[in-house]
């Protein structure tokens, strides 16, 4: 079974198609990353695939679960990192930890050992008793994707998860985030591209609300024929702007 | 669980704000204070202590308001109640834990402020804890704005809704700071067809032992919080499918 399946799935606002007939199949343990420039389409897929937006049309599912008629079943299956870090900012980073384990039906116990699990597995133990408004955007950032990983997902959605990072802040992140790779599927949206470069297993490429393009690096660099993903990804990008 | 999961957070994230001790608590009892050492060296009936201290304590509920609306926009212009919608997390689970943690935290700050009457002359008696009871409606018709303003409004217009022009209107128009009779015409007429000046006399009349008279002004309070809960709880479910389509 694959881990998400979409089946025609289209988000109209009014008259604008956001997502038009999105068929895109992504298997358990994968690296998949989205990409596409501002409007494309990326963050409404990712709102449908977790629920948090009904499909116009067509329909996803993800472990067999629909996103239109089983959307409870599907949430305690996936989790997200939205793009801005989203933390409890009141909360010690023990606390936000444990709370997102309570909210995915872990008991307090059971919470207190999970939470303790992705501090070591986050290096966040240091800085476990601290409120999380008081560190730092790197650190934030460390914790959100703590607390997104905590309920132990079979998908994780890193939606932009480096955006507003310095250099440094960034390459940590990356180190976190490969930890996890076969462990869990991960759809991942971003705007640097060497980062989905270098990551990710398959890449799709979305445009005006379409998948334009979709394989590994090697497949798509063979599709344009570009000496490098950037000028790839422009020409796919570009290719379908000038057919609109 | 999982509503008592949230509803812990928000207490936390509540009283560990300390904007939100300082006017929730400090404010309302530097004003009884206030006021209670102007009736010391110039008598006015409306301030003895046994009248004054209703009128404080539904001006302090007033910054419930101010809390719970910016505690809901915060989370929702911040990536939080993203994170949130996108959990196992249902309708009633959100509302519940937005809405439980602030009446034991109402109850603290009433309490708070009786407590102060009692150390400035109030008689200790049974009739507080029917006082006590008597503004339960009235924190949550508080509540219910607060969550109104936080499913409409960004932490700013919150702050400014609430945090000024809520706690004013419920001030001057409760009858606590001077006498609505005196005043008359329109400005009487709109206080009596507002909540606030019915939980006062409400509570003044709980506290006087003078249960018959608790009614009808708490029926005008029970009204209101019927009502605005409901107006809010329909609005916050509205606004938080609009927010994320």
């Amino acid at each position: 079974m694959n881990a998400i399946e979409t089946k025609n799935l289209t988000k109209k606002f009014k008259e604008h198609a956001a997502v038009r007939s999105l068929n895109l199949s992504i298997a358990q343990g994968e690296f998949f990353s989205l990409l596409g420039v501002n409007g494309a389409g990326k963050t409404t897929t990712i709102r449908m695939l977790t629920c948090l937006t009904l499909p116009t049309s067509g329909d996803a599912t993800l472990l067999g679960k629909s996103i239109v008629t089983q959307a409870q079943e599907v949430k305690s299956l996936i989790n997200l990192s939205p793009q801005e870090t989203a933390v409890a900012p009141n909360l010690t980073v023990r606390e936000n930890l444990e709370m997102i384990a309570g909210i995915y039906g872990y008991t307090s116990q059971a919470a207190r050992v999970r939470a303790a699990q992705m501090m070591e597995t986050l290096a966040l133990g240091k800085v476990e008793s601290k409120k999380a408004k008081l560190l730092s955007g790197g650190w934030q950032r460390r914790l959100s994707i703590a607390m997104s990983l905590i309920s132990d997902p079979k998908v994780l959605f890193l939606d932009e998860p480096t955006l507003g990072l310095d250099v440094l802040a960034r390459r940590e992140l990356w180190e976190v985030i490969e930890i996890l790779r076969g462990k869990v599927t991960l759809v991942l949206t971003t705007h640097y591209l060497e980062e989905a470069q270098a990551i990710s297993d398959r890449i799709g490429i979305m445009a005006q609300g379409e998948l334009k393009a979709l394989g590994t690096v090697t497949e798509l660099l063979a599709q344009t024929g570009a000496n490098n993903f950037e000028d790839a990804f422009v020409a796919i990008a570009t290719k379908s702007e000038q057919l609109q | 669980m999982r509503t008592l999961v949230f509803a812990s957070r928000n207490q936390k994230e509540l009283i560990r704000d300390p904007l939100n001790l300082a006017f929730g608590i400090g404010f309302p009892l530097v004003v009884l204070l206030l006021l209670s050492a102007l009736q010391a060296n110039i008598p006015v009936s409306l301030f003895e202590i046994d009248r004054l201290a209703p009128g404080i304590a539904v001006f302090g509920l007033s910054f419930i308001s101010l809390f719970s609306g910016m505690l809901i926009a915060k989370d929702r212009n911040s990536s939080f109640l993203m994170r949130l919608l996108a959990s196992p997390l249902s309708a009633t689970d959100f509302i519940l834990g937005y809405t439980l943690p602030l009446l034991p935290t109402a109850m603290a700050q009433v309490a708070i402020c009786f407590i102060a009457a009692i150390l400035l002359g109030l008689s200790v008696s049974l009739n507080l804890l029917v006082a006590l009871l008597v503004l339960l409606p009235t924190a949550l018709i508080f509540i219910g704005i607060g969550l109104w303003a936080g499913s409409v409004f960004n932490d700013k217009q919150v702050s400014g809704l609430c945090g000024a022009v809520l706690t004013n209107l419920s001030a001057w128009l409760s009858g606590t700071w001077f006498d609505l009779d005196l005043v008359g015409g329109v400005f009487k007429t709109i206080a009596e067809l507002l909540p606030f000046v019915h939980s006062v006399n409400a509570t003044r009349a709980a506290l006087a032992g003078n249960f018959g008279a608790i009614f009808p002004d708490l029926w005008w309070v029970l009204g209101y919080a019927a009502v605005l809960l409901s107006i809010a709880i329909f609005v916050f479910g509205r606004k938080m499918r609009s927010d994320i389509d």
